[in-house]
């Protein structure tokens, strides 16, 4: 199924329907990292894959205005070449696999060296049960540090591409139209007050509730945009912006990675190394539960106002007449 | 062996697809689509590496033994948000090419570079 939908990927030519397969090709993925024991996993690519990713591709195609890619004549040589080279790698890469140890093999590398230590002790040193949360943000807190810095610089790159309009007098553009085209849609709109509070509930619950079922920081921050989102899509941005204007996003953007950074040099001051929770706490396993409960925080923040940005900036594009833009791309 | 290595020649496979949609397709948004799919397919061969035979999800239960490696799993739930967040980095320059440009196909652009 899988490989059939990212097959059919390659000769459709209707770009709306590419993006549409993606999304199941994302949810087919998802129910398979279940498959595979890793729900954390799965929760993230379901909401991410088949929920955000469509909805900013969507986004794209509506302000470029172009639903289908042409079709090109190439030359034998144009075609042949590509194939080719995806051949040699591809068996190259088959050549390679010989060497690796089979599919859920226990003696395979990869499961002797630190996954030990992160299953047996991490009860007794971090003192939560599910140990991808506890390697996510105390053993491997770095990383993870590393990644919410490419989240919210990724953020700032499209703020940076699409946020800032000016008309033709110089002034920031701010004037969105209404794009809610489903103001009839009594459906829509009862439906949605019904389903909205209770994601809004599920995200928060992800949050909290992450350390001891799947769940986290980055689910919830998603999951917890993909309501605004929905919001969003029906409703009009104008009505999000009356409950989150770009200010406060932008704000919460900046106030998510400082929390991380924070409870970094907090750990410092107090005596420990950098992001050594333990020293938060005069009980180590206290200081972890506090450090960790700060930094998902911090992470669910920088996450759901970047994918926030992210949308209203796509989403403030399209809404502005095509004539303003204009005007607006002079004076920029 | 078939049956053993199997996870690895669909993700081969998978990566290989992606692969030739980013250096074959024209359009710019067939070319990120690709490069999800590479990237998908990088993300199931690190889950399918985590996977213990008879094991069960790194959520600490009592009267369970075997558990699949956390590892690999944090890299890529990490790794999906950035994936996402790069996407629409992408998608955003897009949308500043096709504004600059008028299109988004790739030889389109390079005939108007070169007409310059």
């Amino acid at each position: 199924m899988l490989l059939a939908t990212a097959m059919a990927s390659i000769f459709l030519r209707d770009l709306f329907a590419l993006v549409m397969l993606f999304g199941i090709f994302s949810l087919l993925t998802a129910s398979f990292f279940l498959n595979l024991d890793a729900p954390d996993v799965a929760m993230t690519e379901a909401a991410i894959g088949a929920g955000i990713s469509p909805i900013l591709m969507l986004g794209t195609l509506a302000l470029i205005r172009n639903t289908s890619a042409p079709r090109v004549k190439k030359t034998i040589r144009a075609t042949m070449a590509p194939i080719l080279a995806v051949t040699i790698t591809g068996a190259a890469l088959i050549y390679a696999t010989l060497d690796m140890p089979y599919l859920s093999d226990p003696l395979a590398p990869a499961h002797n060296h630190v996954a030990p230590r992160y299953i047996q002790q991490s009860l007794q040193e971090i003192g939560i049960p599910n140990a991808v949360t506890s390697v996510l943000a105390s053993y491997r807190g770095y990383d993870t540090l590393g990644e919410v810095f490419v989240i919210f610089t990724a953020g700032i790159g499209v703020l940076a591409l699409l946020g800032f309009m000016y008309d033709a007098s110089g002034r920031r553009y701010s004037q969105f139209a209404d794009t809610a085209s489903l103001n009839n849609h009594t459906i829509l709109h009862v439906i949605s007050k019904i389903t909205i509070p209770l994601i809004l509930l599920f995200a928060l619950y992800v949050q909290f509730h992450g350390e001891y079922s799947p769940g986290g920081g980055f689910q919830a921050g998603v999951i917890f945009a993909v309501a605004f989102i929905l919001y969003a899509m029906i409703y009009g941005l104008e009505a999000v912006y009356k409950v989150v204007s770009m200010r406060v996003i932008r704000l919460t953007m900046v106030v998510g990675v400082l929390l991380y950074v924070g409870t970094g040099v907090a750990s410092l001051i107090l005596g420990g190394n950098y992001l050594d929770y333990g020293a938060l706490a005069h009980d180590p396993v206290h200081g972890q539960h506090l450090g960790i409960i700060l930094i998902e925080l911090g992470v669910a923040l920088c996450v759901a106002s970047v994918m926030l940005s992210v949308f209203f900036n796509f989403a403030g594009r399209a809404a502005v007449p095509p004539d303003a833009m204009e005007e607006g791309d002079k004076s920029t | 062996m078939i049956v053993g290595l199997f996870n690895y020649w669909i993700v081969i496979l998978m990566m290989m697809l992606g692969f030739y949609v980013v250096i074959a397709a024209n359009n710019l948004i067939k070319k990120v689509i690709g490069l999800n799919i590479f990237q998908t397919s990088v993300f199931i061969l690190y889950i399918s590496i985590g996977k213990i035979s008879g094991g069960t999800a790194p959520i600490l239960t009592e009267g369970v033994e075997i558990y699949a490696n956390p590892l690999p799993q944090v890299l890529i739930l990490t790794a999906i948000v950035v994936g996402v967040a790069t996407t629409a980095l992408g998608l955003a320059l897009i949308v500043r090419i096709k504004e600059a440009y008028d299109t988004i196909e790739e030889d389109e652009i390079y005939l108007q570079d070169r007409t310059l």
